[in-house]
């Protein structure tokens, strides 16, 4: 059963220890980083769910009659795309925190906010 | 420009004039753009509202492709009905922006910042609009990065922590989409929302159709700040500029309202949502909850844009009380309050810039006496209060009565006293900043203060006098919720 399943597996460990690390670092930099493995196991997800058992690549042949489903690829450039523009934002914000705050620490911003 | 294609328009439009922004440079030249698209956005949307009143529902297939192949704009009462509201609060909003802009924002990003509005007001629109379910999660990330870089644009260094937290919640959330649209993507290999609405009936209990459902509504609700996933808001709110915070609080929480919606009606449909109650349990709980503790955190801020922003998570939870109730009565409520509350909301943050235009300030301290200083400024802010605590003749009075006349329809009477409670609350907060403002003296060697410029005070009252005007004549508010709120539970009844 596991076996059979194992790229949901993948998918969901990814997704928690994304999902940890996004909760539970203290340098901001490495909650974005948290956050690309989280969305990196969704990505996973949609691949994965793509493939048909015993198809081809999606590229059209002679001889071929089953095909993989190239769609969720294409939907998941497109998630791509967004997750990079988000780790890009992200990460400008954090250069930016650090231009005002002199760290990137999240607790030490937060004492510095709380007695200015 | 013909009017069969005003569907896609009103998305192109803003998403195109937003690189031009980029281009032109100068600030003027930009926000004169940026005022041209929003208008033509309010013009779009009210002939599409009239359309769809007349003509019934709207389809528009992108490029020619049909359904459900083809990206498929799909525009019924629902979509029509916020597609107005978002547009009418952008077009006033940035109306607004030229002359508070010009102190809070530094001048060399003016083009940058028009863009980044305009792209999140079409990443709204799109969101609103399309009938893809895919097609969704790319506009709400469009307008989601857009308003973080927005949020940041705020003066003080905590605007910067505020927009990094909301871009995380903000991502987990849409992600939680992402995977909750891939879920069903794998149950009926169709993006098309009516489409897989047809196809998932008969799959109740299916458990990744149950996975599905979860992940889509914890991640809307991290969108729309629903307690207790509204930690972002507050922050993000009180420190982004006050053009950011006056369109962001009339319009995303909204929109993600109706995302809500549209995913609980019409894709899963009434029996699947709500089939065994826990839904329906949840969201109430959740909402009484939430309107509870943070009107009551609101009462304790001393920064006015922060008290307001508790106030929104609290009006967020009148919203979603209304859809928990799950009769047409709570239905209707919820979409009135939806858009009454972006009529009042975005009126009061409105008049909160102005103070801010002329003190650089908005803490409750500052405002000492100046009840008589910028005697227009505060009257709008007290008016759009009343509105709040739902004083009779305001929008907010008709959404509160609607409200608990579905609680008492339920025989929820608890839930009824809780809505006034709530009302009760905001006499609180907003009487904190009336007392300072008219029965305090101005602090001795404070400058004069005028009153702010016309050019903020208009579209202000604007908004002011829509709060009274829909408080009055309830034709197109109430008239078309109450349609829509038909129309949803017809469908899935």
């Amino acid at each position: 059963m596991a076996a059979e399943h194992y790229n949901y597996w993948v998918v969901v460990i990814l997704m928690m220890a994304g999902f940890y690390v996004v909760i539970r670092a203290r340098n901001l930099v490495k909650k974005i980083v948290g956050l690309n493995i989280f969305q990196t196991s969704v990505f996973i997800l949609y691949i994965s769910i793509g493939k048909v058992a015993g198809g081809s690549a999606p590229i059209l042949a002679p001889g071929i009659t089953t095909y993989s489903n190239p769609l969720p690829h294409v939907l998941i450039l497109t998630a791509i795309v967004v997750g990079v523009a988000t780790t890009a934002l992200g990460l400008a914000l954090v250069v930016r925190i650090h231009e005002a705050y002199g760290t990137v620490d999240d607790e030490e911003i937060q004492t510095q906010d709380a007695d200015p | 420009m013909t009017g069969s294609d005003l569907p896609v328009l009103l998305v192109i439009v803003p998403l195109l004039a937003a690189p031009l922004c980029l281009v032109l440079r100068r600030g003027g030249a930009a926000w004169a753009v940026a005022l041209a698209s929003s208008g033509y956005c309010l013009y779009a949307a009210y002939t599409l509202l009239g359309t769809v009143r007349a003509g019934g529902t709207l389809d528009y297939a992108m490029g020619g492709w049909p359904a459900p192949w083809g990206i498929a704009y799909r525009i019924d009462l629902l979509n029509a009905y916020v597609l107005l509201l978002v547009a009418a609060i952008a077009a006033v909003v940035v109306l607004y922006a030229r002359v508070s802009a010009a102190v809070e924002i530094p001048r060399h990003q003016h083009a940058r910042f028009y863009a980044a509005l305009l792209l999140c007001l079409a990443g709204m629109l799109g969101i609103t609009i399309t009938g893809d379910a895919f097609n969704l999660f790319v506009f709400l990330e469009i307008s989601s990065l857009s308003s973080y870089a927005l949020i940041s644009l705020g003066r003080d260094r905590r605007a910067l922590t505020a927009s990094y937290q909301y871009l995380i919640m903000g991502t987990l959330g849409a992600t939680f989409i992402l995977i909750g649209v891939g879920l069903l993507y794998m149950l009926t290999g169709t993006l098309n929302m009516v489409d897989i609405a047809g196809r998932i009936q008969g799959l109740a209990g299916n458990r990744t159709l149950l996975a599905a459902f979860a992940f889509l509504v914890a991640g809307i609700g991290l969108k729309l700040a629903l307690f207790p996933l509204h930690l972002w808001l507050p922050n993000a709110y009180a420190y982004a500029p006050s053009v950011v915070t006056a369109l962001l609080a009339g319009t995303a929480t909204k929109v993600a309202v109706y995302v809500l919606l549209r995913f609980l009606y019409t894709v899963f449909g009434y029996d699947l949502a709500f089939a065994d109650a826990f839904l329906h349990y949840l969201l109430a709980a959740l909402a009484v909850v939430g309107l509870l503790v943070a009107s009551t955190v609101a009462i304790f801020q001393d920064d006015v844009k922060r008290m307001l922003a508790y106030s929104s998570v609290a009006q967020i939870g009148y919203t979603v009380l209304g859809i928990s109730l799950l009769n047409q009565t709570g239905l209707t409520a919820a979409l009135v309050h939806l858009f009454n509350h972006g009529l009042m909301k975005t009126a009061l943050f409105l008049a909160l810039g102005c103070v801010f235009y002329r003190l650089g300030s908005v803490c409750l301290d500052d405002l000492r006496g100046l009840g008589r200083q910028m005697p227009w400024t505060l009257a709008a802010f007290v008016a759009g209060g009343l509105s709040l605590i739902g004083v009779p003749l305001t929008v907010g009075f008709i959404s509160k009565w609607y409200l608990v006349l579905a609680a008492l329809e339920l025989g929820w009477w608890p839930v009824a006293v809780v809505v006034l409670g709530g009302s009760l609350l905001s006499v609180i907060y907003i009487g904190r900043v009336v007392e300072v403002a008219y029965m305090q003296p101005r602090p001795a060697g404070a400058e004069r203060v005028r009153e702010a410029p016309l050019g903020l005070l208009l579209p202000t009252w604007a908004l002011v006098a829509a709060t009274f005007w829909f408080g009055i004549d309830t034709g197109l508010t109430l008239g078309t919720a109450g349609e829509i709120a038909g129309q949803l539970f017809g469908g899935g009844r």
